[in-house]
């Protein structure tokens, strides 16, 4: 920088400090390495503030909840025992219908079949720190035996996948995001196309044949196929349908409440989930297979 | 030799550089990686906001040199991406937050950026101007199929200038006296 007049010197810093991280962005596309060194060291010295924040959060809400917020009780307890008649009025509306309580026995004979597979609750405690985010960080990491590619769900549905485990955290890349995708199924035609996100609140059903009848309503559950999550895991519900050729595009709503997550479940298994056939009559049609095992890189 | 110059460009204009307390940028950056990163789990619309971005225009506005603007900007940037997860590559923010870093710096050495009217303006030039810039490196660099132009993106700019009016009054009160 000695011949370089001084009024160009911070020019020249600008162009070499901007060459040397398309350098190093390039190394990274080439080497598919991911600077694991720098990212371990800032999440290391952020987490513990996400962690002690979250935990504040939780005591004010506690703390307001239990001692603050009592004059509304009795208000509640009204509304809560009006919305109790309500929901016994449809609890017995749901009883009568056959077709629903099939798949609500389908759901729970996979619980029993997956009772085995081990599962860890784990808290949200930050997002990505990019405005676009489609990934969270959780208080659990690789001592809790957090590995990458472990699924994420939640009692709702499916959440996303473990990206990266460090010490004592780990980020998951939420179904929302657009490079991530899971073997999905349609619950009553048991048709399997990959579902993937779309960088927005809705998921994209890619691969139905033209052919295929899809309803708006229809529940999309997991099809096994990505080796990360098991079978029948509710993804979703289709919510709009787009005719195209040779495929339809079907727009699906996350079962899970992916913008508001606090708590999740990381499966703690790396080995392929067994697929384990569900006695519902719906399971028991001929899946056809369209791209299924495309969905997901386990 | 380069201070020299900027110090008498400065005094032509009457352009006053400002100083602040030890370990101000060290804190304010600190926060506002640990807010974005913290924060949009209880309030998910606070996602718009970019307070990395905004911190690092606020001290190149204020600092108004570019060779300490565009490193401020580069560590900034830097620390997002290594926050952002797998999925954002170590020097996708960090590229376009070294620009802006040298752009505030460049345009506070040349022009009075106190009123609240130029740091509104100038603000949300600057976050267009950084989504383009990550834009562009998305599609040259990394081959992904970016909109250019996006109505969020001028609501997203409005908001952040409006925040930036409000949070660079605060920061001022971290300047020496």
């Amino acid at each position: 920088m000695a011949g370089v007049p001084s009024r160009h010197k911070s020019l020249v810093l600008l162009a070499g400090v901007i060459i040397l991280q398309v350098v190093l962005l390039a190394v990274q596309i080439k080497r598919d390495s991911q600077g694991r060194l720098l990212r371990v060291w800032t999440v290391g010295a952020v987490s513990p503030f996400q962690r002690a924040g979250a935990k504040g959060i939780g005591n004010i809400r506690d703390t307001w909840s239990h001692y603050f917020a009592l004059q509304n009780t009795t208000r509640d307890n009204e509304q809560l025992r009006r919305e109790n008649d309500a929901l016994k009025l449809q609890v017995n509306q749901l009883q009568s219908k056959a077709a629903e309580s099939d798949r609500l026995a389908a759901l729970l004979n996979f619980r029993q079949a997956q009772r085995n597979v081990p599962m860890l609750a784990a808290r949200v405690i930050g997002t990505g720190a990019d405005t676009g985010s489609q990934t969270v960080d959780l208080d659990r990491g690789e001592r809790d035996g957090i590995r990458r590619n472990m699924g994420v769900i939640t009692p709702d549905g499916v959440v996303g996948k473990v990206i990266e485990s460090y010490r004592d955290t780990a980020q998951v890349q939420l179904l929302t995001d657009k490079y991530s995708g899971v073997g999905g199924m349609l619950a009553e035609s048991r048709i399997q196309s990959p579902v993937g996100g779309t960088g927005e609140p809705l998921l994209s059903m890619k691969y139905i044949p033209t052919d295929e009848t899809v309803n708006v309503g229809e529940h999309v559950v997991t099809s096994g196929m990505d080796r990360i999550f098991p079978r029948d895991l509710p993804v979703g519900i289709v919510t709009e349908i787009k005719t195209g050729r040779p495929f339809q595009q079907v727009r699906v709503r996350p079962a899970a409440n992916l913008q508001r997550l606090e708590e999740v479940i990381v499966l703690l298994t790396l080995h392929p989930l067994e697929k384990k056939e569900t006695p519902a009559p719906a399971a028991d049609a001929t899946g056809k297979s369209v791209g299924g095992t495309a969905a997901v890189n386990p | 030799m380069m201070n020299d110059a900027f110090d008498l460009r400065l005094a032509e204009s009457h352009i006053e550089v400002h100083k602040f307390r030890s370990g101000a940028i060290v804190v304010s950056t600190f926060l506002a990686l640990v807010l974005q990163a913290f924060v949009p789990v209880y309030f998910p619309k606070f996602a718009v906001l970019d307070l990395p971005l905004l911190v690092v225009v606020y001290f190149g506005l204020s600092r108004r040199n570019p060779s300490t603007g565009l490193l401020l900007g580069m560590v900034i940037g830097l620390l997002q991406d290594s926050l952002s997860g797998p999925t954002v590559p170590l020097g996708l923010y960090g590229i376009a937050k070294t620009i802006i870093g040298y752009l505030a710096s460049s345009i506070g050495a040349r022009l009075d950026t106190e009123h609240p009217a130029a740091r509104f303006a100038l603000t949300m030039m600057f976050f267009v101007l950084h989504q383009g810039v990550i834009t562009l490196t998305r599609r040259l660099l990394l081959a992904e199929p970016e909109p250019w132009f996006t109505l969020r993106l001028v609501i997203a700019a409005a908001i952040n200038a409006v925040v930036a009016v409000v949070l660079f009054t605060l920061l001022d009160r971290l300047r020496k006296s």
